[in-house]
């Protein structure tokens, strides 16, 4: 007990001094994450709308298996990544092992399964709504899209930011693609791991507070963005 | 019955009319939801479609709409195929599906979309806004309005461009006497402007008070189409006048 009171208090203490090695590995989780979610985002939204709005052989079929993949165990990913940038992969002339960018790669193939399938639900609903008023006013599937993204916006939002929640959290891709180096490719979820395996437990719980912090505050983001919107826009 | 042409006739000029259908059918899932009908409906003004709860009204508008393709006969709207005819058309729903946006946002999304200068939008927005009495409510989410008020700039948003038909299907369902009073004056007011109306509605009072010319629809079949004085008078289908009684047809 004492020695745990001991490591939360050191743990506080190295988040209200802002120490420096704490810093550094939440802003490289910080930037890793944010990085993935972001591409992901940018090839997650127009899938899911196109998912969610065009009929196609095997459309049945490419939801089901982006549902599935919502799941995608993150060592499998990891492992993926690995043999595809690893010196005898077929990228493995571009040097990307064990830096950031294979964790931002590994990171962004995790979560565009959860965007987009949040994603072409939210669409799905929203077209289901919308559908004869918009064909009606003769729009053109652009403006179809258009106006649904823009109307599922705040919705949409929760999407991306429960992309942010697993990217954030995740641990067992990073640590295989990016090697938990220190200065370079160590995040919160890596570190946290590494750091208990040594007994260093202030390190450890400080920068869990941090990670539940910024799980709670994305979630409660998303919980208020998207009250807010539907108390504003119905 | 199925291939007579039933007529109303008046003189009136209108780009899309006559409107006429030749044996219409539309049948889904094996199930006949409009039977051989056959109208031409020459005048402007409104036209109600009349008749109990399943008679097939929202589907026949949705035929007339393009919304639905018929499975069967033929519709056009004067020269035009009724794809074409959309364009020049407009059509408000029995639960009207507002955007998540302001009531201006509203009226902007169909300028928007139509390619109307930005700076005749707000002339526009202005001019819809008082039309449907909803003057002062422009920055207001448009889904946290009455009922009423809902419907009208549901009508209001679909007239902004002043549409040669605009297509009604029940539209004062569900509400309350007073705001049934505030669309159907905005219905009579968008009639006047020039605006062909074709209506739904199984409520015969309010037909009594709107309609110019009446079509009465059961079990997908077309039984009467005349004049509202005519209908209201002296309907010739057996099944019309029993329904004018009050009695449950169906």
């Amino acid at each position: 007990m004492n020695e745990f009171s001991s490591a939360v208090g050191s743990a506080l203490s190295m988040i209200a001094t802002l120490d420096a090695d704490l810093v550094e590995i939440v802003l490289l989780s910080l930037q890793v994450s944010l990085a993935a979610v972001a591409i992901a985002s940018v090839v997650a939204l127009p899938l899911g709308a196109l998912i969610a709005l065009q009929q196609f052989p095997g459309r049945r079929a490419v939801i089901i298996l982006l549902n599935a993949l919502m799941g995608l165990p993150p060592v499998v990913v990891g492992l993926m990544v690995y043999l595809l940038l690893s010196r005898a992969g077929p990228l493995g002339s571009m040097g990307l092992l064990f830096t950031p960018t294979a964790m931002v790669i590994a990171q962004s193939i995790i979560v565009l399964p959860i965007i987009a399938a949040l994603a072409r639900q939210t669409i799905a609903d929203l077209h289901e709504e919308y559908d004869e008023y918009l064909r009606s006013l003769g729009c053109t599937p652009l403006q179809s899209v258009a106006t649904l993204l823009r109307d599922g916006r705040f919705r949409l939002l929760t999407a991306v930011m429960a992309g942010f929640g697993r990217a954030i959290a995740e641990v067992g891709a990073v640590i295989i693609v990016g090697g938990n180096i220190q200065h370079s490719t160590r995040v919160m979820t890596t570190t946290i791991a590494l750091e208990t395996s040594k007994g260093n437990l202030a390190l450890a719980l400080g920068l869990g507070l941090v990670l539940v912090t910024l799980a709670l505050g994305v979630n409660a983001t998303a919980l208020l963005v998207s009250d807010a919107a539907r108390r504003r826009y119905g | 019955m199925a291939d007579e042409v039933k007529t109303v006739d008046t003189t009136d000029e209108h780009p899309l009319l006559p409107l006429v259908a030749r044996r219409l059918q539309f049948a889904i899932d094996g199930r006949q939801i409009i039977r051989d009908v056959s109208f031409r409906i020459e005048s402007s003004g409104r036209t109600v479609i009349l008749g109990p709860n399943g008679a097939g009204k929202s589907v026949m508008l949705r035929l007339l709409h393009g919304l639905l393709r018929p499975t069967g006969g033929e519709l056009h709207w004067g020269e035009l195929s009724v794809a074409r005819a959309r364009g020049q058309q407009a059509m408000v729903s029995q639960q009207p599906v507002l955007l998540r946006r302001t009531v201006t946002g509203n009226l902007r999304h169909v300028l928007n979309v139509k390619g109307i200068a930005k700076e005749r939008h707000q002339a526009m927005v202005e001019a819809a806004l008082q039309q449907a009495g909803l003057d002062g409510l422009g920055p207001r989410a448009a889904r946290t309005l009455s009922g009423g008020q809902q419907q009208r700039l549901a009508i209001a948003r679909a007239c902004v461009l002043r549409p040669e038909v605009l297509l009604l299907d029940e539209p004062t369902a569900n509400l309350d006497p007073a705001a049934v009073r505030g669309v159907e004056e905005m219905v009579r007011a968008v009639a006047a402007a020039g605006t062909k109306i074709l209506m739904t509605t199984h409520d015969i009072a309010q037909a009594r008070r709107l309609a110019d010319d009446v079509m009465f629809l059961n079990q997908g079949r077309l039984l009467e189409h005349a004049s509202a004085q005519a209908f209201f008078e002296s309907p010739q289908d057996p099944l019309a006048a029993r329904f004018l009684a009050g009695e449950l047809v169906g």
